[in-house]
């Protein structure tokens, strides 16, 4: 097993440095120049110019330029970003971080305690009239850009309401000297829209991993036997089949946690929250080359270590997947 | 044969979701091919000072910020939006498909070398990929936009394909072509393709779907089709400063993407539960 893992482990290894490499060659190779960008607004004299190149390292040839970009994400460091000079790539995510953990996380836990009960409830309705429109509502909401939703609700609950904030994650008027209740509660009433809006968009996929799992759990043996011994509906459904069907538990939480850390870019970006998908949606304003391969770089390591998670996590639950 | 697109496509059709899915879809691609001589032209101007006008008789969907016919502006956003669609995701099928199909049959050091490829690109989310490649454009043209979006949408088809052919060429009407002496390209095209064609035609409905999408998402953040060519996405953006006071110009594109990508997804979901029944 050790071995096995220490495989996989390389697997995961081989594949990031594949994706690193390739943000490398989109990034350089296009046409295309970080410092372009700023020559269109400021016309640069030749020295300010090389000053600058030397600043950002790109007076350098290609290979060298991915040495250093390479030595530099096996030090932690992932550059300066060219917006906010001098602040660092990795502070600026940092610094980010926390408000869409408490985004991602809000919708992560409504995923899997909401959707998982839907998807459950699905499966035992399977084929009849709330099984077919429990698809067809989530299935409208997986269909919609969340962006749309997400102006559409602001513009219904927040300016015509006037219930809910419409953007921000905390109230600017809010006096200093308020205490830690006024406070959680005022983040809370942010939250309400952005977590709807992406529950929304978002449900439908959860739902659908527990139908399917639930099902194929559902018509085995074990469970008609438990029907036949006279067990209560409620104890077949709950303590015999559902912890048979928990695996859509971890394949949602490999595919989640990228959105979890990076964000939803649109979200964020419609509810102005303060969070990493909003900062790459300010880099792509900036057209901050640094920034924005620093957020795709987090997201991809991410993508690897969800898939290595979710397939740790299969072999340690499911005593019938054995690795060699 | 389980694979093939004829079956699939006669059982997706009996079910109620699929053909309600593929007679929006034909209705939708034939208003958006046929539409625009009938109405007003989407980029006239007519009275700026008027503003945005409510529904009208003159102008059923009313007029955006700059005194445009809306509902003239959503139809042509529709024959620019589905044709960015069509030809991206014919052109990532195509790429999925070839992929797919010469790794898992060629197998070797070339399926090592084309699924590491894979892998690396399938871990960086595509939102990402595409951000970096459109942000090379100060103004992306919109043969630009279908290549990035056609080549950062294959991977993942190919995956399934390669998966596909792995089952299939140990069949025995694939070993018997070998022995007969068939070229790997005869193999690959006459005797692989044709049973493809079914999760391909699948990856095709879902893609169709995600691209129109994530066109809208580009354009709403002004790095896809660039005004004053009308595109679903686009007119989200420009009617977002008049949110309140004229929301139809917001509600109208947006149900557009709405119902385009639902009607996409029903046929996907019919054709993945005519191939694979264990699942639906």
């Amino acid at each position: 097993m050790v071995g096995w893992l220490l495989r996989r482990l390389g697997q995961a290894a081989i594949t990031f440095a594949a994706s690193l490499l390739l943000l490398f060659l989109v990034m350089r190779v296009v046409p295309g120049d970080p410092l372009a960008r700023l020559e269109g607004d400021i016309p640069l004299s030749t020295e300010e110019e090389a000053l600058l190149r030397r600043r950002f390292g790109l007076d350098r040839p290609v290979t060298g330029q991915l040495a250093d970009w390479i030595a530099g994400v096996g030090r932690g460091e992932f550059g300066i970003s060219i917006a906010h000079y001098p602040e660092t790539v990795g502070s600026l995510i940092i610094s980010r971080l926390p408000p869409t953990l408490l985004l991602g996380g809000t919708v992560l836990v409504i995923n899997f305690t909401l959707g998982l009960w839907l998807g459950v409830l699905q499966a035992r309705h399977r084929g009849r009239w709330l099984d077919r429109w429990l698809t067809r509502l989530s299935l409208a909401g997986y269909s919609m850009p969340s962006f749309w939703l997400g102006l559409i609700l602001v513009s219904i609950v927040s300016l015509r309401w006037h219930l809910l904030p419409a953007a921000q994650m905390t109230d600017p008027l809010l006096p200093a000297n308020a205490g830690l209740a006024t406070r959680t509660f005022d983040v809370l009433r942010h939250l309400i829209l952005p977590a709807l809006t992406l529950c929304v968009v978002t449900l439908a996929g959860t739902m659908r991993y527990q139908r399917t799992a639930m099902l194929q759990v559902l018509r085995l043996d074990f469970i008609r036997a438990a029907r036949a011994r006279g067990l209560s509906e409620r104890r077949v459904i709950w303590r015999h089949a559902w912890p048979n069907a928990l695996s859509p538990i971890l394949t949602l939480f490999g595919l989640w946690l990228p959105i979890l850390v990076t964000g939803s870019v649109f979200v964020e970006y419609v509810f102005n929250w303060p969070g990493l998908g909003s900062l790459t949606a300010e880099a792509i304003a900036a057209r901050d080359y640094p920034l924005l391969m620093g957020t795709a770089m987090l997201a991809s390591a991410l993508v690897v270590v969800g898939t290595v998670v979710t397939d740790v996590g299969y072999m340690l639950i499911d005593p019938r997947v054995r690795y060699r | 044969m389980r694979g093939s697109v004829g079956s699939a496509v006669r059982s997706a059709w009996e079910s109620r979701e699929g053909r309600l899915g593929t007679v929006i879809l034909l209705a939708l691609v034939i208003v958006a091919a046929v539409g625009p001589p009938f109405l007003a032209d989407p980029a006239t101007i007519s009275d700026a000072v008027a503003g945005a006008q409510g529904l009208s008789p003159a102008h059923p969907l009313g007029t955006d910020h700059l005194s445009r016919d809306v509902l003239a502006r959503v139809v042509v956003g529709a024959r620019i939006s589905l044709t960015i669609a069509a030809l991206a995701v014919g052109l990532s099928v195509t790429l999925g498909a070839l992929v797919g199909l010469i790794s898992g049959y060629l197998g070797g050091i070339v399926d090592t070398v084309l699924m590491r490829f894979v892998d690396g690109a399938l871990a960086i989310p595509r939102l990402f990929l595409l951000l970096l490649l459109v942000m090379v454009w100060e103004q992306v043209p919109i043969g630009a936009l279908i290549l990035v979006l056609g080549g950062t949408g294959w991977l993942g088809t190919s995956r399934v394909i390669r998966g596909e052919v792995l089952r299939l060429r140990e069949e025995p009407f694939v070993m018997a072509a070998r022995a007969i002496g068939a070229s790997p390209w005869r193999i690959i095209t006459k005797h692989l393709f044709p049973n493809v064609t079914g999760p391909l035609l699948v990856a095709a409905t879902l893609g169709l779907g995600d691209v129109i999408l994530i066109e809208a998402g580009l354009s709403f953040l002004g790095l896809g089709v660039q005004p004053p060519t009308p595109s679903w996405g686009g007119m989200i953006l420009e009617a977002r400063p008049v949110l309140l006071s004229a929301p139809w110009t917001s509600i109208v594109p947006g149900t557009a993407i709405l119902i385009t990508v639902l009607a996409a997804n029903l046929i996907s979901d019919a054709l993945q539960a005519a191939l694979e029944p264990r699942g639906a």
